[in-house]
Parts: structure tokens; sequence; C-alpha cells
């Protein structure tokens, strides 16, 4: 019994995370928005305007539930719950903490990278079931967008895999630092077992996992519709896209589900590439400054503030660039991106012959 | 190809420099000045919004916003009311019977207003019936913001008399002009006797 009460436990605990995350990043996007462009942003509601989002998702919350006469019923009401889910699953895995982690899996990578794609099928599913060009135009290119993007992602991911030689999300963040089970070298030559810190994480054990992070970098902003490639939401021409159809609760989840993606895809780049929940200070002769900084508490406190500053990097792009034409979204994805991508893999493997 | 790519992040990064520089000069605000003053143009960098109900920007002296007239002033010369292109005043005057008073230039008063209007949505803020004025009763205030729950309030009403007075110097106008009248016709008659 107590089982299922934890399960629940966990699974409420990731939503509340999830709730709260999306309402202080809405806050922190419109001020970061705001102060890139030399406006206040909002500033009536509370303090410094701290409860605006507060109010936004009560106004929200208060709105009908419009279904449009002609829109296919099933698939609009179903979408949200599935782009929501989709999102919500992939949270499962990804590990905060030494030995804490909501679902320890043997397969993690491979399963949260399944699992998000599933939100490309919600996306389809909103925009065709709200039966208006635009909407279906948005769910088309993202789907498109999202489909081709997994590729370089996806050889982006495998090249760190290769390095890491696992493909549980705990043991990839196991052999970042000083808690590391086999033996990790700081650019392939200086073991640093002892060490940790910063000279552990992956981009740094070998550094062409920089290039390959930055093309996850790339391909994740492609994965969640952010700008420079919101082309499926393009406010400006298609009315906000696969969403323009849905208010209330049922906008309020398609939300969400856009920003704990950012989240999501941030931390699983920062699991795989920037060392996760593994401090980023190293242990200087008697100066044990890793051995201090690991922990339960350090590793939430560390994989956040990596993934918080991953996602501040995703808006601070966000409010610079213009966005992209589809071909040159898809020149970029399939010219660039792949090629680079399978160029880090090739290295990869070598790195993995030659050196160990 | 490795060209355009290398282009693309560099000019990326050149964008991504230029809005991290505005998102840390954000720690400052510009300040709430009037352009007249003499550093306007060097506040060239900080979060440039007005929070406007809780701050102004100075308005300029020669700024043409509301309309007020100080009516014990007006000698309901009408002048106004003729000058103004686009007729958004009223004005309504009554002879007096004899003169009122002063206004506070000198000027005699010889007219009763019992309606002065000045319809505010229809003024095309131009300021000529501030300048054809010759007493100065009518002029523009600093004050621009001024919203209304009905159109009608935005027809100011700036007559002071009530509608009894109104009437009751109605006749005693009526009652000199009939008896200048029969005094006139008296005068008539007597220069046909002789």
């Amino acid at each position: 019994m107590n089982f299922y009460l934890l399960y629940f436990l966990v699974a409420a605990s990731i939503f509340s995370f999830i709730a709260v995350f999306s309402l202080l990043s809405v806050y922190a996007e419109r001020k970061i928005s705001a102060f890139i462009q030399d406006r206040l942003g909002p500033m009536e509601v509370g303090k410094y305007g701290l409860l605006q989002t507060f109010a936004d998702i009560l106004k929200l919350i208060q709105k009908e539930f419009i279904v449009p006469t002609v829109a296919d019923k099933v698939l609009f009401t179903l979408a949200p719950v599935i782009i929501f889910i989709a999102v919500f699953l992939g949270f499962v895995a990804l590990p905060w903490a030494p030995n804490l982690v909501p679902a320890s899996m043997n397969i993690g990578v491979f399963y949260v990278f399944a699992i998000i794609s599933v939100e490309a099928l919600g996306i389809l599913m909103a925009g065709w079931g709200s039966n208006n060009k635009y909407s279906l135009f948005g769910a088309v290119r993202s789907v498109a967008q999202m489909v081709s993007y997994e590729i370089p992602a996806g050889f982006a991911i495998i090249s760190a895999v290769m390095i890491a030689q696992s493909l549980d999300l705990q043991v990839i963040n196991y052999n970042q630092g000083i808690l590391a089970t086999q033996e990790i070298k700081f650019l392939g030559f200086l073991e640093v077992n002892q060490i940790g810190g910063i000279l552990a994480w992956n981009v740094f054990q070998s550094p062409h996992l920089i290039i390959a992070y930055i093309i996850y970098f790339i391909a994740s902003l492609a994965e969640c519709n952010r700008a420079p490639f919101d082309i499926p939401e393009a406010e400006s021409e298609l009315i906000g896209g696969f969403h323009t159809e849905y208010t209330g609760l049922r906008f309020a989840f398609i939300f969400l589900a856009e920003y704990a993606m950012m989240f999501l895809v941030a931390m699983f780049g920062v699991t795989l590439f920037l060392g996760g929940w593994n401090t980023p200070f190293p242990n200087i002769g008697s100066l044990k400054l890793a051995d201090y900084t690991t922990g339960i508490y350090w590793g939430i406190f560390w994989v956040m503030g990596k993934s918080l500053l991953i996602v501040a990097i995703q808006m601070w792009i966000r409010w610079t660039l213009p966005r992209m034409r589809v071909d040159q979204l898809m020149s970029l994805c399939w010219k660039v991106l792949t090629p680079l991508a399978f160029a880090c893999l090739v290295a990869s493997g070598l790195w993995r012959l030659l050196l160990f | 190809m490795i060209k355009t790519a290398l282009n693309g992040f560099l000019t990326a990064w050149k964008g991504l420099s230029l809005t991290m520089g505005h998102f840390v000069g954000a720690r400052k605000s510009k300040k709430v000045k009037g352009i007249k003053e003499a550093d306007y143009f060097e506040q060239q960098n900080g979060i440039a919004t007005v929070q406007y109900p809780h701050q102004k920007l100075p308005v300029p002296e020669v700024g043409r916003y509301q309309l007020n007239v100080e009516i014990d002033d007006c000698i309901v010369c009408d002048l106004c009311a003729k000058i103004c292109p686009v007729n958004c005043i009223e004005i309504e005057a009554i002879k007096s019977t004899e003169a009122i008073g002063k206004t506070s230039d000198g000027s005699v008063k010889r007219l009763y207003a019992p309606k002065f209007d000045i319809d505010m949505a229809k003024c095309m803020y131009c300021g000529l019936c501030t300048t054809v004025c010759p007493t100065e009763c009518i002029v523009m205030t600093p004050e621009y913001d001024k919203s209304v729950t009905h159109i009608s309030d935005l027809n100011y009403k700036f007559a002071t008399m009530t509608e009894q007075e109104a009437q009751q110097k109605r006749a005693e106008l009526e009652k000199q002009q009939t008896e200048r009248q029969a005094a006139k016709l008296a005068a008539m008659n007597k220069a046909e006797d002789q």
C-alpha cells in the first residue's frame, strides 16, 4: 500500500514542481524580455509584479471551455492531455541527486528521448482537431521540425552516451564526478576520480562533446518550439499555431507543457553533458571542495542551478534572434547539424577506441 | 557552407551580446525629465518606461490641453465661439439692463452668460479661442488626462447662472426694451404732432 502512496507522492511533487516552475519562469521570461527591450515588464500586481502570473493562472482557470463547432471534439479534448503527459512522464527518469531519482531505469536516456517525441503527436492532434487551417499549418510545421531535429539531437546524445558507456541517467551522473564507479579522465589523459568538479564533466572529459552539446542545445530549442525555431507557434503569422483555438485550463496545460519542456530539455542536457547534479568545484589538494559540495541537497541545488541557467539562456536567445524561415530551419538541421552530429559520433567512437 | 554556418554563429553572437548589454543596462532607469532640460538627450541607456499614472512627464508651457474658462472675467463677446473651427463652443448671451461690473483687467461687463458650453469631445485643441479672447479668460490648462464614463460629461458647462436667474434677467431685459420701445413711440408721436 505504501508503495502506491509513494507513487502518488512522487507524481504530485513532480507536478507541483512543474506548476511552480512554469509560473516563475513565465514571470522571469516577461522580466527578461522587458529588460532586454529597455522596458520594466509587469509591475502592478504585487511588488515588482511578482503576483502577475498567479493572477494570470487564476484568470485562465475561471475561463470557459470553448470547443469550435466544426472541431474534432475527441482529438481537440485529448490533445492538451497528451502534450502535457508526454512532458510530465519525461521528468520521471531524470535524477535530481545521488540516490534521488523518481524512477530508476537502465534505459533512462532512451526513455526520455522517446517519451518527449510523443509531444509531436499531441501537437498534431491539437492542430488537426482544431479544424482551422492556421492551427493545422502550425501543427504540420511543428511535427516536421520536431521529427527532423530529433536526428541531430539523437546523435549528439549518443556521442555523450558512448563516452559515459551507459543509458542509465543516474550512472551517467555518477561517472561525472567524485562518486564515479569507473575511471574518468579530464581531456582523456588526467585521471580525475579523486578531483572531480568541473574537470570531470562529460564536456571536459572529451572536448568534442562541447560541439555535441551545442548541437543538442540548438536541436532542443527546436524541439520545444522556442524562438528562433518557433515557426509552429509563429504568433505573427499563425496567431499561436496549434493552440489558437484553446481557452482556459486546456490552454494553461499546453502552456505548462511548453515551459516544462524547456526545463526538461535543459535538465536532460545538463545530465548528459554538464555533470548533472555534480558540483563544479574540484578538490584542490587538502581543500576538499568537491567532497563538501556533494550530497542530496547540494545535488538538487546544482542540477536546478545549471538547468535554470540553461533556461535563462533559452530565454535570452528567444528575445534576441528573429524567427527562421521553414526552409532555413530544415537546411540548418539537415545540412549543418546532422553532419556535425555524425562527426561528433565518430569522434566519440575514436575517443573510446584510442584512449581506453 | 562552413563559412555560412560560421557567419550565422558570429552574427547570432553579435545580437546576443547586444541584448545582454541592454539586459545589464536595465539596472538603471532613465529619469523622468522634460524635453526642455539641458541633459535630456544625454540619457541614452537604461529602462525607458515611464510608469504613467505614478510618474508623469512634465508638460511644456506652450502645450495645448484641456480648456478652462474663468467665467467671472468673461465679457460674453462670443469671439471664441465665432473663431472656433469646429463649433465646439456654445454661448448664449443676455444683455444686461445696466453694467454688471468689471473683469479683473478692468473691462466692463454688460452681458450675462446663462450658457457657456465647451464640448471637449469636439474640440481639436487648436487654441484659437485663447488667442482671440480679449480678457484672456479662456485658457488652456496643463491637464491632459481626462476620462469620463459618458460622452456627455465631456461637454463642460462653465456658466454659473441658474435657469431662474436667467429667466429673471430675460424678463428684466424685455421690460426695459418694452419701456424703451414705448418711450420711443411716445417721442415719435410727439414729433409727428408738432
